[in-house]
């Protein structure tokens, strides 16, 4: 696809981005005299940004398909000798999609934050975060080049260290907080090398400079591209190996876990490796790779969420194995990129919906997270039980709801790829059905085991209404999408797009798929008749393991940082010892050396005398040797 | 004219001004040997001036002269000053300036 | 004009004279005449940076040159290179603001302080522009000398140890220096027929025998690699950070030191071309031990001071890689770099030197959970300490991935191994910022007042020209180019292509 000139409307890309930006910037600085006004503004800004986005989209409807991206190149960044850097974003169909689900599903949340955080003394500052968040996160889909997506990729993850901290006096979301942006980091260097890697080659990386580069490169070049993006995409969006920081991420508040560690910051690796497709389709090995993360990641994640009694922390490893999902589709290559996105999309739907959900129930149940002092809630919200059920339905895949239909689509595309990867992603289908009817029956519809002094209730209407927006996004979306393959023909001129050729018919794939999510559903109704308030203690090993997240964070422990903390003191001893040592050991010296010579300086004016003699004499003596 | 006599004279009372300056303890009999060394300095120069029918060695003989003037002038003074406040004359009390 | 850049020059000495005088004749307060001196420097920078002609590609603009010792062909010869403008545009920004800030924090002495702050100002400016070795070696001894009272007579309980080694440190490098510039101008002084010290000269009509430039080379590199310390020579700096105050600290760090880091890139380089070529890979692999090892011994600390003092080692590191990668993107990068990190530098100090004043302590441990009584303080210090980590959209992002690039196109290993200091950045950094100021708030937390908003007021332009730098580079990349291009020329160098052309290039 060749992209043309910003024109007309598209030359205000850049307002996209400004507006939350401005937001940001006016509620940080002078955050007392707005105080008032703070969370109106940032609501303001966010959903003017949505109706721009639309409008462009509108506009973008009315082209024929080959003409829909543009640049704008908003100003000469960085120049210096072959290193040339625009500011310059590109708006396609790609990126349109990205930018009415952020501005969408972010404007949502931020009128869910009014009621959510009512009671909260710092809530400006809240919503100048989310608004910063915004920002980024719309910045790093409209980059036109690597380095500029680099800026978002890096400024969504300060927003989201900011707001898993956001209580900061509490000490665990003041670590969870360093634990995310630390191990993002991690995905950061691969980010960074690969830049690196793609300068040395093309001497550039736009995305137009790279994608026409990838065209002679070499195998071992998109290799070695496509593995050290894929570092990135697995820190940014939690997979494996990186996965550890999202679950601690649930620290933050459940607004914020909703956005950023739901519905759009950590579907950024996603979109990275759909934007980065030139890369992937020259070589297979990175998209082995990249298969290979999704699905462990789709697994783990399941298993993760199959075992928390913490509402969040279940839906966190739901999001990562629903990410794996993703993941693995965008691994599939041209057959599974759009289908990538199409989840990517209905799960920002169904999980910020589920999310919401978990937010409102906490609300009602005094911030309690601990599903086993749930039940009985589907009465006495009614609100949120609706919703929270079509986010279910959704996820499960049940048709016409949303997620059905992009599973049912990556599930074709990976049986058409192997046999083996469908059959993991039909197994990860399956856990999905199980751990979230687990949660449904513990939350909702078991008997009440709620502790003392909780008398639930439903939340406040501006709680209730982003919920019912975003679920009626969850229950349409997908068909709406899929219907006529508009969403295939869209971003066909981007990403490419093969039709997926399963071995079995979609009809029987999908009474296949609809069988073995119907089996995890009976199992989870059977297993979970009776749910005890506490928890028991004699569980197999899986469940323990996986109450654990799998022994991540042990595995890091044991392998970073304790290593880590012994070198850091080693080093410091070195550092003292033998480095500083050694210097001051040479002082030393010639401190002694000194306080030996100056032992001649007697005060005796005589020896002083014999001393000028004797060395007169000296110089004579050895002058007539020298004669001699 | 030859001048070893006058350089082994001059040799001869420098050696004996060395000593006394190492040896003596007093500080006015210091100062003589260090007057007597710088006289025989002075003889050496003078000699040689003869010796080589230049004038170099008996200006530079004039200009030991000046010096020693000014040295006597401070060296005295502090010499008095010293004994005034020690009631003694001994080189070797004041060692005071050491490590 | 060259009149304009000779003012430049004076002013700084002439305030610092002018302060007990006024104080004692007029009763002008130190600050006054301090900062009026300060502002003035800062003005005559902005005027030549604006008449600095960036499309010229002549060595020097704006000289000006009397003889001054003629028997050796020494003469008072200054003149304007872009790197040098640069860094005499970053001294002139800091110390008005150095000055500001110390004010505040009550000095005991003003008008010594404020005439010690200003001679280092005026021998750095100095520095930046000498064209004569002679002059260069001059200042680079004579202004150990303030920083030595400054650290001597103002710093903290063991100010007169720091202050100690600080000065054998600096003599020691000046030293070795000396005996090579002394080497060099012999040589120079056979093959010319004449005595010379000037800069351009010497690096242009001597022959070197391949013996002679490594070991002058050595010679000055050893003595910049203590000025902007390199591991191993880099313990004098911590100690001497957690002495000193944190207005000295800001000018010893982010301007001194990029004494030495500007003589490799002014002096090394353009005089020993060959044997820099030569030594460069070793030289790389040390500036990435000292990225690695720099931030490694950050985390470890104890100690606020300590551990700013530790990140600059890391950050010097970087600095060195790129000037050696001999890539235009690298040198380029690398003084980006050096202006980026004297205003973070400024920033982590003047910010957490407040903290330090008010409770007398820069453990980390007697801190914790200040974000609730000092909210403001903490804004500032988080994003001080995200320009130390080099978040993107802060002059140290650019830079850094400058330097990295320019490095990764020669040395790829040393880039990815330095690369890995990003991660280890983030931790040094928000570990400090999660132990200072968030968690549970500490019994003493209450004594902390928030900053006021006169404290603010140095800080703002330093954070606004950290995110404009980082949004908005180009104003010191395009007044560097020519000069970048000039150390390219003199070092023979010519930046790698990419393995693989791309047809039809499209505009990036």
């Amino acid at each position: 696809m060749i992209l043309q000139p910003a024109t007309g409307i598209f030359t205000f890309t850049w307002v996209l981005v400004a507006l939350p930006l401005l937001g940001a910037f006016l509620i940080l600085v002078f955050g007392k005299q707005l105080k008032k006004i703070a969370p109106y503004l940032a609501i303001a800004l966010s959903s003017s940004s949505f109706v721009l986005g639309f409008i462009m989209f509108l506009q973008m409807r009315t082209r024929p398909a080959g003409e829909r991206g543009f640049v704008s190149n908003v100003y000469q960044w960085i120049s210096s000798g072959s290193l040339d850097v625009s500011f310059g974003l590109q708006l396609d169909q790609l990126s349109i999609a990205f930018v009415l689900l952020i501005t969408f599903v972010g404007t949502m949340i931020h009128i869910y934050s009014l009621g959510y955080m009512e009671h909260d003394e710092n809530r400006g500052r809240f919503f100048g975060y989310l608004n910063l968040f915004v920002a980024a996160m719309l910045l790093l889909v409209l980059a036109d080049n690597y380095l500029l997506l680099y800026v978002g990729w890096e400024g969504v993850g300060l927003a989201s260290y900011l707001l898993i901290g956001f209580w900061q006096n509490k000490h665990s979301a003041a670590t969870a907080a360093k634990k995310a942006f630390v191990v993002n980091r991690v995905g950061d260097f691969g980010l960074s090398l690969a830049i690196m890697t793609m300068f040395l080659a093309f001497g550039s990386f736009s995305f137009s400079a790279v994608n026409a580069g990838m065209q002679n490169a070499q195998d071992w070049l998109a290799l070695t591209i496509g593995l050290l993006l894929l570092l990135a995409a697995a820190g940014k969006s939690a997979q494996f190996p990186l996965q550890s920081w999202l679950l601690d991420a649930m620290e933050g508040p459940t607004p914020v876990s909703a956005l950023i560690h739901a519905a759009t910051m950590v579907t950024a690796g996603v979109y990275l490796i759909v934007r980065s497709a030139s890369i992937f389709n020259a070589s297979e090995a990175a998209r082995n790779a990249v298969i290979i993360v999704g699905a462990i990641s789709l697994i783990a994640g399941a298993i993760i969420g199959a075992a928390k009694e913490d509402i969040k922390k279940s839906l966190a490893g739901s999001t990562m194995s629903q990410i794996g999902f993703m993941i693995l589709a965008a691994g599939l290559g041209p057959v599974g990129y759009v289908f990538a996105i199409l989840h990517l999309i209905t799960h920002g739907f169904f999980k910020a919906v589920m999310f919401l959900g978990a937010g409102s129930v906490m609300h009602a149940t005094n911030d309690n997270v601990n599903m086993r002092r749930y039940g009985g809630l589907s009465k006495l919200m009614i609100f949120t039980f609706t919703t929270f059920m079509v986010g279910y339905l959704a996820i499960i895949g049940i048709p016409p709801f949303a997620g059905f239909y992009s599973k049912e689509y990556i599930l074709e595309a990976a049986f058409s790829h192997s046999i083996w990867v469908g059959l993991i992603a039909l197994f990860g289908a399956g856990l999905t059905a199980f751990y979230m009817t687990r949660m449904v029956i513990w939350t909702f519809l078991s008997p009440p085991r709620w502790e003392d002094g909780v008398h639930p209730h439903e939340s406040p209407k501006s709680m209730t209404i982003p919920m019912i927006v975003l679920a009626i996004g969850a229950a349409v979306i997908g068909f709406a999408l899929t219907y006529n393959h508009v969403f295939e023909e869209w971003l066909e001129p981007v990403t490419g797009f093969e039709k997926p050729n399963a071995p079995i018919s979609v009809f029987a794939l999908t009474i296949l798929t609809l069988t073995v999510v119907a089996a995890g559903v009976i199992f989870a109704i059977y297993r979970y008749r009776t749910i005890s308030p506490t928890t028991p203690q004699e569980v197999s090993f899986l469940t323990q393991a996986a109450r654990k997240d799998l022994y991540g964070d042990v595995a890091n422990e044991t392998l970073l940082m304790r290593p880590g903390q012994k070198v850091t003191k080693g080093l410091v001893t070195f550092d003292e010892k033998a480095i500083d040592g050694t210097f001051l050991g040479v002082a030393n010296m010639v401190w002694s050396a000194s306080r030996l010579l100056r032992q001649t300086s007697t005060g005796y004016v005589r020896s002083y005398a014999a001393y000028i003699v004797g060395g007169t004499l000296l110089v004579m003596f050895l002058l007539l040797i020298a004669r001699l | 004219m030859s001048p070893e006599a006058y350089l082994i004279l001059s040799s001869i009372i420098f050696s004996i001004g060395a000593m006394g300056v190492m040896l003596r303890r007093n500080a006015i009999v210091a100062f003589m040997s260090i007057e007597l060394m710088l006289n025989a300095a002075n003889l050496a120069l003078v000699s040689s001036s003869r010796t080589w029918g230049n004038l170099t060695g008996q200006v530079s003989a004039f200009f030991v002269m000046v010096i020693a003037a000014c040295e006597v002038v401070i060296g005295l003074a502090i010499i008095l000053t010293i004994f005034r406040s020690r009631r003694s004359a001994s080189v070797d009390e004041p060692s005071l300036l050491r490590w | 004009m060259s009149l304009l850049l000779l003012a430049l020059v004076l002013t700084p000495f002439v305030g610092a004279l002018l302060i007990p005088v006024a104080n004692k004749y007029f009763k002008w307060s130190a600050k006054f005449t301090g900062l009026a001196s300060a502002i003035v420097t800062l003005l005559l920078a902005l005027a030549i940076a604006i008449s600095f002609d960036r499309n010229s590609s002549s060595l020097t603009q704006f000289d000006f040159k009397v003889s001054w010792i003629d028997v050796f062909g020494i003469s008072f010869h200054v003149g304007v290179t872009g790197i040098g403008l640069v860094l005499v545009l970053l001294t002139a920004v800091l110390t008005p603001i150095v000055l500001w800030a110390d004010f505040y924090a009550a000095v005991k002495r003003p008008i010594l302080y404020t005439s010690l702050i200003l001679l280092l100002a005026g021998s750095a400016n100095l520095i930046f522009l000498a064209r004569d070795l002679f002059l260069f070696y001059v200042f680079f001894e004579a202004m150990l000398i303030p920083v030595f009272f400054l650290i001597g007579i103002f710093g903290g309980a063991n100010r007169a140890k720091a202050a100690m080694k600080f000065l054998i440190y600096g003599l020691a490098g000046g030293l070795i220096m000396l005996a090579a510039i002394v080497a060099l101008t012999l040589i120079a002084t056979t093959q010319l027929q004449r005595s010379t010290f000037d800069i351009a000269t010497l690096s242009q009509s001597i022959s070197l025998t391949p013996m002679q430039e490594m070991w002058l080379f050595l010679g000055f590199f050893i003595a910049f690699a203590i000025k902007a310390p390199m591991v191993p020579l880099h313990t004098w700096l911590p100690d001497t950070a957690e002495q000193a105050t944190p207005g000295t600290s800001t000018m010893l760090i982010g301007v001194l030191d990029k004494i030495g880091t500007f003589g490799m890139i002014a002096l090394v380089l353009p005089l020993f071309p060959n044997a820099s070529a030569q030594l460069a890979p070793w030289i790389i692999g040390l500036a990435v031990v000292s990225v690695i090892y720099g931030a490694i011994l950050a985390i470890g600390q104890k100690d606020m001071r300590r551990l700013f003092a530790y990140t600059s080692i890391s950050h010097f590191g970087f600095i060195v890689m790129g000037i050696f990668a001999f890539t235009t993107i690298g040198i380029a990068g690398a003084t980006l770099y050096m202006v980026a990190h004297g205003l973070s530098t400024a920033a982590l100090f003047l910010v957490g030197g407040h903290l330090i004043k008010q409770r007398e302590t820069a453990l980390i441990a007697d801190y914790g959970g200040l974000t609730k009584v000092a909210p403001v303080m903490a804004g500032f210090f988080l994003m001080a300490a995200l320009s130390a980590l080099a978040l993107p959209g802060m002059a140290g992002f650019v830079s850094e991935f400058m330097v990295l690039t320019g490095v990764y196109q020669r040395y790829q290993a040393a880039a990815i191994v330095a690369t890995l200091g990003i991660i280890l950045a983030a931790i040094y950094m928000l570990w400090l910022y999660q132990r200072v100021f968030t968690g549970p708030e500490n019994e003493k937390s209450n004594l902390i007042k928030d900053l006021s908003s006169k404290e603010v007021i140095p800080l703002v332009p330093v954070f606004a020209l950290l995110i404009l730098l980082g949004f908005w580079p180009q104003p010191v990349l395009t007044t560097i180019e020519k000069s970048v291009a000039n150390v390219m020329q003199q070092v023979d160098s010519v930046d790698p292509a990419p393995i693989f052309a791309i047809e039809n290039k499209e505009q990036n």
